[in-house]
């Protein structure tokens, strides 16, 4: 049966620096289906549907909207189209009401007389059932309201496409059964639905068809009714890769770290990590798997002293034997304790370095507590970033030049190297070659297989699968702030940690089965 | 007439300057741009309209005091919209720090301001020699009749029309931001310049037209304070620090312009409570001029301890907006 397409994407590349976020996808969207956007974090699906949304100009590519060929520029483009986004983050002024979010830009009379648009919008709510208070301040409502006043401001424009991003990552199971109502309901009406998403089992339950995004290209469309959890799981996570990764055997490995129910909330009460427990062994590598957002941060913030924990003990066991509790100290005092805990975190340029000054300044950064004179003693730093430079094939102007000017490689060079030099019995990395080449991952590879050699716990947090299973002795996957399992690196398969990823979402899906039955 | 009644009425003339800074300071901070350039435009904005003033009486023959004011009002608005327009370009189109931007608008503008007044007064012949009397006559005229009644007329009707003015157009910005499609958009680009983008609003045309328009309006409190308080003539420095009660006051008022009224004159007030107070010298003055300051400080740590989300600067405050920005 011909349909026509609501919306064609073809050829669509996107770049960021050198960063790759879209390259060469299509995509195309049938008029009244609701079509599924699947991908792993980072894999462009956002910044794909930005560029429909008018938030980013594609860099190649066409766009055809009702066979129509359109550019979009900005967002009141997108409106003009009948395209509404509601972004992961709301886009919603918290100091107004639901009313005046709702009509934010809309021409109309200068004079504004809420009582009228207020009716106005309700006409709308009432043909959809959407239950809102119009006169409610953003700030006092809860996310699902939250969602609610994005989709209605959307209708209110005119929209017949609605691309949703994450809709239900914050929304309880209840909630997202409302909403999935909403949806099918638009859809019957004759709207266009696209929503992002990582959870298979929304995508099967929801949608008509499923695109799938891998490393910011398209992978490929089915129809979900001949999808199975497996078979999008495939697509999405790929075929193994072989990586040259060198993956040396772990000398007798003895327990170093020993993790025990930790949990943290984060600020509005939720847990971000729930009742974490594993053990870091000396002389290997420990990848942590997960979506992003599944507490991998939270887990070494808290190992490290930098997060308060509401329960738990992590103990620290040294060479000798004798075990001392790490739990509900900062980062001083553990460094007092002389535990040499290292940890390259995430944001490099934010919480690893300084980017405004040179390597020397930043490797005193570290050592700074040692000095016992008035003024700076940088002789020491000094021929230590020297060192640095020389040894890891830092790519710089000179040891003065500021970090935050070279490349994310160059800058993880300095910042693995600082850490690794302070001899640490634990290293921790977060995203250790994430916007890293091909080269640069490989050196970094290198240092931590150099550490594990000489007895270092390496904990190491990873997205791409391929390098984790390449590179690590075992592999602890989060869902939802829980470990979902621990895997070995040899011999565990793509897909079974791809599955434990989003396992947390069965486990929801079947607690309200049960409730139900 | 009683002291009492004579301080109120110096608390309101001191007032007008403020009021007028501190409304297009709100307007400013409205589209999310803190201009701490506000001194510097007023300067900016009282020189002008002298100069005007002053070439217009030089030249024509039978000066006309109506025609003299027009010259004023326009110069005034155009030279301090001009400075909110150098903020503007520097901030929003290129980015600059809003504060070191703010901050060298004000030196700028007092400069500025104190460069033309020294010409000024070497073409009118000597220090304090400059005269647009009958310019400054339109501005200070008084109600004629209700002015004369017995301390009501003292009180209430014996101030120029900038006066009445100022308090027209606080209320009228009132009705503009939050009664006003257009003033509800202007908001939220200052709360949230992503959410105003994606809603469609043109966020770079509100903050340029805001800035500016907020520098015209600060403008014409240094008008006032050149042509009605000084009698149209020019002393360097003169304005002293009322610039920075005009910051002071956006804070005070908690960037609603309604409350400025009342706290305009109560910083007017606190401003020359120490003329009133005897047995001051002039180091014990000090600590009584910095009154308006400390009120300031005090209304501060109250907002934030009882955080009240409407009692907040408008969130986006400060921050420049690029779209594409990750």
């Amino acid at each position: 049966m011909q349909q026509q397409h609501a919306i064609e994407m073809r050829g669509i590349t996107k770049h960021f620096g050198l960063v790759v976020a879209n390259e060469n996808v299509e995509l195309t969207v049938r008029k009244g289906e609701i079509l599924s956007i699947l991908g792993e974090n980072g894999s462009g699906k956002t910044s794909l549907m930005n560029m429909l949304a008018g938030i980013y100009f594609p860099d190649a590519g066409q766009i055809t909207i009702d066979g129509r060929e359109v550019v979009i520029r900005s967002p009141k483009d997108a409106f003009d189209l009948g395209i509404g986004m509601i972004h992961q983050h709301f886009k919603l002024v918290d100091v107004l009401t639901a009313a005046e979010n709702i009509i934010l830009g809309l021409p109309g009379k200068l004079r504004l007389n809420m009582k009228t648009v207020e009716a106005d919008i309700r006409k709308l709510t009432d043909k959809y059932g959407f239950e809102i208070d119009l006169t409610r301040k953003i700030y006092e409502m809860s996310v699902s309201q939250k969602q609610t006043v994005e989709i209605v401001k959307m209708l209110y424009r005119g929209a017949n496409i609605l691309i949703l991003d994450e809709p239900t990552a914050v929304l309880t199971p209840q909630e997202t059964d409302k909403l999935f109502d909403v949806l099918r309901n638009m859809r019957n009406q004759g709207h266009s639905i696209i929503i992002i998403t990582h959870k298979l089992t929304e995508v099967l339950s929801l949608s008509d068809r499923v695109a799938v995004l891998r490393k910011g290209e398209s992978i490929g469309t089915v129809d979900t009714k001949d999808a199975t959890e497996m078979s999008l799981t495939e697509m999405m996570v790929g075929k193994k890769v072989v990586l040259d990764i060198d993956r040396p055997d772990p000398v007798n490995p003895v327990s170093r770290l020993q993790v025990d129910g930790v949990t943290c909330i984060d600020r509005e009460g939720r847990k971000v990590l729930d009742d974490a427990t594993f053990d870091a062994r000396s002389g290997e590598i420990l990848g942590i798997a997960g979506i992003a957002g599944s507490g991998q941060k939270e887990l070494l913030e808290a190992i490290a002293g930098l997060r308060p924990m509401t329960g738990g003990v992590i103990t620290y066991i040294d060479e000798k034997g004798k075990s001392r509790v790490l739990s509900r100290m900062n980062a001083s005092a553990i460094r007092e304790l002389g535990v040499r805990l290292a940890f390259v975190p995430e944001d490099r340029l934010g919480m690893g370095l300084v980017a405004s000054m040179g390597m020397t300044d930043n490797m005193m950064l570290r050592t700074y507590r040692g000095g016992r004179s008035f003024f700076r003693q940088r002789k020491q730093p000094r021929s230590l970033a020297q060192q640095i430079m020389e040894d890891l094939e830092v790519i710089t102007p000179n040891i003065e030049w500021p970090v935050g000017r070279m490349s994310g490689g160059n800058v993880q060079k300095v910042l693995v190297g600082r850490e690794i030099s302070s001899a640490p019995q634990v290293l921790m990395v977060a995203y250790p070659v994430r916007g890293l080449d091909i080269n640069s991952s490989h050196a970094i590879y290198r240092l931590l297989n150099q550490q594990k050699k000489l007895g270092v716990t390496v904990i190491c947090v990873g997205e791409d699968l391929d390098v984790l299973l390449a590179l690590c002795d075992r592999i602890m996957v989060l869902a939802g702030g829980k470990v979902s399992g621990i895997v070995d690196g040899r011999t565990a398969k793509k897909e079974e940690v791809g599955l434990l990823m989003t396992s947390d979402q069965y486990e929801q899906q079947s607690a309200k089965e049960e409730t139900i039955a | 007439m009683s002291i009492f009644l004579i301080f109120l009425q110096k608390a309101i003339t001191q007032g007008v300057a403020i009021l007028y800074g501190a409304n297009g300071e709100i307007m400013t901070q409205k589209s999310g741009n803190l201009n701490l350039g506000v001194p510097g435009m007023m300067y900016m904005g009282g020189i002008a309209g002298l100069i005007g003033a002053f070439f217009y009486e030089k030249y024509a023959a039978n000066p006309i005091p109506f025609v003299g004011m027009l010259i004023a009002i326009v110069c005034a608005l155009l030279c301090a919209a001009f400075g909110g327009l150098i903020y503007s370009v520097l901030t929003i189109t290129l980015r600059a720090n809003q504060n070191v931007t703010g901050l060298a608008l004000t030196t700028f503008g007092v400069g500025f301001g104190n460069f033309f007044g020294g010409s000024l007064s070497k073409l009118a012949g000597g220090v304090g020699q400059i005269s647009t009397i009958v310019t400054s006559s339109a501005f200070r005229a008084k109600i004629p009749f209700l002015s004369e009644i017995p301390i009501i007329g003292d009180l209430f009707f014996s101030y120029g029309f900038l006066t009445y003015f100022s308090l027209a157009l606080t209320i009228f910005l009132h009705w503009f931001l939050y009664k006003t499609r257009i003033g509800l958009n202007l908001r939220s680009v200052g709360e949230s310049a992503a959410t105003a983008d994606a809603a469609g609003i043109n966020v770079t045309r509100y903050k340029y037209l805001a800035t500016c328009a907020g520098g015209a309006i600060a403008g014409l409190g240094g008008l006032y304070f050149v042509m009605d308080y000084s009698t149209g003539t020019w002393m360097n420095n003169g304005f002293g620090d009322r610039g920075w009660l005009a910051i002071a006051l956006v804070i005070f008022a908690r960037w609603r312009p309604l409350n400025a009224i009342w706290g305009s004159l109560l910083f007017g007030g606190l401003y020359i409570l120490y003329l009133y107070i005897p047995g001051l010298e002039r180091s014990t003055q000090e600590i009584f001029k910095a009154l308006p300051y400390l009120v300031t400080i005090v209304v501060l740590v109250i907002t934030s301890l009882r955080k009240r989300r409407e009692d907040q600067p408008p969130a986006g405050l400060g921050l420049a907006y690029f779209r594409e920005e990750r």
